[in-house]
C-alpha cells in the first residue's frame, strides 16, 4: 500500500461519514449535544477536498495532514481525538513509501495510545476506545493465526461492531454523556460508532 | 426559529465583526480567523487567553482589555474553538513572560487548549493552564468529566487578569487563578430553553409550569426538574447547594447573579434581595455584588448564583482596575 491506496481509503471514509452524518447526529442527541455527525462530516469533507493537494505526500505526511485538517475543522472533542489518532498513525509510518498490514497494526496501536492519552481515557468508559481497542486485538489475533490481511481486517470490523454494542450496556464516565451517569445506559456511543465506520471503510476499500 | 440573524453560517463571523466594530478601543481581530486580542498590547506581562463556544456573550470576548484577558478565542456557538486558532492567539499575545490559558472544564475545551499548548511549547513559548469548574450542580467524582465551568469563570478571569496586569510571574498568576477557582461556586436554574441557530430548534423542552434546576450554560440537563416556584424558593434551593459545598460561614464573599440571557435585571434584583438576606442570616458578609448578563446562554430564561470566598489578596485583585467592554472598575 502506498499514498495512492491510502488516499482511496480516506476518500471512502469521508464518503461514509458524510452518508451517515444524520445517524451519528441522532445517536449523539440521545446522550450528548447532537453535533457528532455534522462536525465529523464537516471535517472529513474538508479532508476530501484537500486530498488532491496531499497526493504528493508520503503516507506518514498524508496522515499527519489529514489529522491536522480534522483538528482544525471538526471542533468539540472529536476533533482533537480523531486528529490525534490520524497524526499518531502517521508517525508509525514515518519514512515509508509503502506499508503493509503490520505497519497498519503499528499505526492503529499508536493511534489508540494517542486517543487514550489525549482523552485521559481507557476501555469501558463508553467512548470510541470501546470499538478501537477490540478491533486492534482482533486484528492482531487474526494475523497471529496466519490469516491474510483481508480476513484479519474483517475480524477487526466485527470486533468493532461488538464494541459498539457493548457501549449500549455501560454508563459513560467520560465526555458530555458522563453528566447523564446511568441514564446513558441503553444508548450506543456515537464515537465508538464512527470509528466502526472508519475501520469498515478500510476493510471495504482493501477488499476491492 | 425567530432570530435577528442573516445566514445561519454567518452568525459567529458577523457577531465577532460587530463586536470589534463596537469596541475598537479594546479589541482587535487577528487576520487568521476568529481570534480576538487586546487592541493595545502591553509588554512584559503574563498574557491571559480564554475561550470557549460562542453564545455566551459577553463571555468571554467582552472581557478582553486592561486588567482581564489579553485574548479570547470564540468557537462556533456552544462548540469549543480549535487548537490552530488558540495557538494563533497564544503566539500573538506572548510577551516572553508566558501565557496562562483560562480553560472551562468541558472535554472539548480541555483537549483543544491542550493541543494548542503543545503547539506553542514546540515554538518555545511558555504556556500553562488552569481549569475552571465552579458548577456545583454536577457531581465532581472520578466517574464523571467533573464539574462544568460556568459563570464563576468571569470572577476567576477578573482576579487572575488583575494579578497578571501587576507584572507577577506565570507561577504567581497561576497560583492566584487556582486560589480563585478553589473558592468559587455556582449553581443555576432555567425556565425556558435556547435555540442554537445551526440546530434551528430549542435544545430542550420544558413545560409552562416547570423549572430545570442545576442547568448548564449550554442548556444541558440539570440536577432535576420541578414545578415552578417563587424566586425566594428557587434561591433557597440553589444557595443550599452552594453553601453545602464550601464553608462560607464568617467569610466575606463576592456575589454574582447572572442572567442566562432572557431573564431581566428586575428578576435578578428580586433574587439578589433574598440572597443578601439569606447570607446575612448565616453570618456571611457580602463584599461586592454583581447583577447582570455576564455569561449568557443565548436567549435562555434562567439565572445562576455565584459565590466567591474572599481574602485580602482576592479582594484587592477584584477591586483592581479593569477596562474591558463588559467589565470596568
Amino acid at each position: 500500500m502506498n499514498t495512492e491506496g491510502l488516499i482511496s481509503i480516506i476518500k471512502n471514509i469521508a464518503e461514509k461519514i458524510d452518508m451517515e452524518k444524520d445517524f451519528l447526529g441522532e445517536l449523539d442527541s440521545f446522550i450528548g449535544d447532537g453535533d457528532h455527525g455534522i462536525n465529523m462530516a464537516r471535517g472529513f469533507n474538508e479532508v476530501k477536498k484537500k486530498l488532491p493537494e496531499f497526493s504528493s505526500l508520503e503516507p506518514a505526511e498524508l496522515l499527519k495532514s489529514v489529522g491536522m485538517t480534522l483538528v482544525a475543522t471538526v471542533g468539540g472533542a472529536s476533533g482533537p481525538l480523531y486528529g490525534t489518532a490520524f497524526m499518531k498513525a502517521g508517525a508509525a509510518l514515518k519514512g515509508k513509501e509503502n506499508f503493509d498490514i503490520n505497519d497498519f497494526v503499528s499505526a492503529l496501536e499508536l493511534a489508540i495510545e494517542g486517543v487514550m492519552k489525549r482523552g485521559r481515557s481507557t476501555q469501558g468508559e463508553k467512548t470510541m476506545l470501546d470499538s478501537m481497542i477490540p478491533s486492534l486485538t482482533a486484528l492482531k489475533t487474526s494475523l497471529a493465526n496466519g490469516d491474510d490481511s483481508i480476513t484479519a481486517l474483517r475480524e477487526a470490523v466485527a470486533a468493532a461492531e461488538d464494541g459498539v454494542y457493548y457501549t449500549k450496556t455501560i454508563a459513560a464516565t467520560k465526555g458530555r454523556a458522563s453528566y447523564l451517569g446511568v441514564r446513558s445506559i441503553g444508548y450506543q456511543d456515537p464515537g465508538a460508532t464512527s470509528y466502526k465506520m472508519i475501520i469498515e471503510s478500510v476493510y471495504e476499500t482493501l477488499k476491492q | 426559529m425567530k432570530k435577528f440573524i442573516n445566514a445561519v453560517s454567518d452568525v459567529e463571523n458577523e457577531m465577532i465583526q460587530g463586536m470589534v466594530k463596537a469596541y475598537p478601543q479594546y479589541l482587535r481581530k487577528l487576520d487568521c480567523g476568529n481570534v480576538l486580542v487586546r487592541a493595545e498590547r502591553k509588554e512584559n506581562k503574563v498574557a491571559l487567553i480564554g475561550g470557549g463556544g460562542s453564545g455566551h456573550e459577553p463571555g468571554h470576548c467582552g472581557y478582553i482589555g486592561e486588567g482581564i484577558l489579553d485574548a479570547c478565542v470564540p468557537g462556533a456557538v456552544f462548540t469549543s474553538p480549535t487548537p490552530d486558532m488558540i495557538y494563533e492567539g497564544i503566539k500573538s499575545i506572548d510577551t516572553g513572560k508566558g501565557v496562562l490559558m483560562m480553560v472551562m472544564n468541558y472535554t472539548g475545551d480541555v483537549m483543544n487548549f491542550e493541543m494548542a499548548a503543545e503547539m506553542a511549547a514546540d515554538e518555545g513559548i511558555q504556556v500553562d493552564q488552569v481549569i475552571i469548574n465552579d458548577d456545583v450542580a454536577v457531581k465532581d467524582s472520578t466517574w464523571t468529566t467533573g464539574r462544568r465551568g460556568v459563570a464563576g469563570a468571569v470572577l476567576v478571569n477578573k482576579i487572575t487578569g488583575a494579578k497578571a496586569e501587576s507584572g507577577a510571574s506565570l507561577e504567581e498568576v497561576k497560583a492566584v487563578a487556582e486560589k480563585a477557582i478553589a473558592n468559587v461556586r455556582t449553581m443555576g436554574a432555567a425556565i425556558s430553553p435556547c435555540t442554537i441557530p445551526a440546530a434551528g430548534r430549542p435544545g430542550f423542552e420544558i413545560g409552562e409550569d416547570e423549572i430545570e434546576i442545576g442547568i448548564g450554560v449550554h442548556g444541558e440537563p440539570g440536577t432535576y426538574r420541578d414545578k415552578m416556584m417563587t424566586a425566594d424558593q428557587i434561591t433557597d434551593i440553589l444557595l443550599e447547594r452552594i453553601l453545602g459545598d464550601l464553608d462560607f460561614t464568617g467569610r466575606e464573599v463576592a456575589v454574582l447573579i447572572n442572567s442566562a440571557g432572557a431573564t431581566p435585571l428586575m428578576e435578578l434584583f428580586i433574587i439578589n434581595n433574598h440572597v443578601a438576606d439569606v447570607l446575612a442570616s448565616k453570618n456571611i458578609k457580602v463584599y461586592k455584588t454583581f447583577c447582570g448578563e455576564y455569561m449568557t446562554s443565548l436567549e435562555m430564561a434562567g439565572f445562576s448564583i455565584t459565590l466567591l470566598r474572599l481574602d485580602d489578596e482576592l479582594k484587592e485583585l477584584l477591586d483592581a482596575k479593569a477596562v474591558t467592554p463588559a467589565f470596568t472598575c
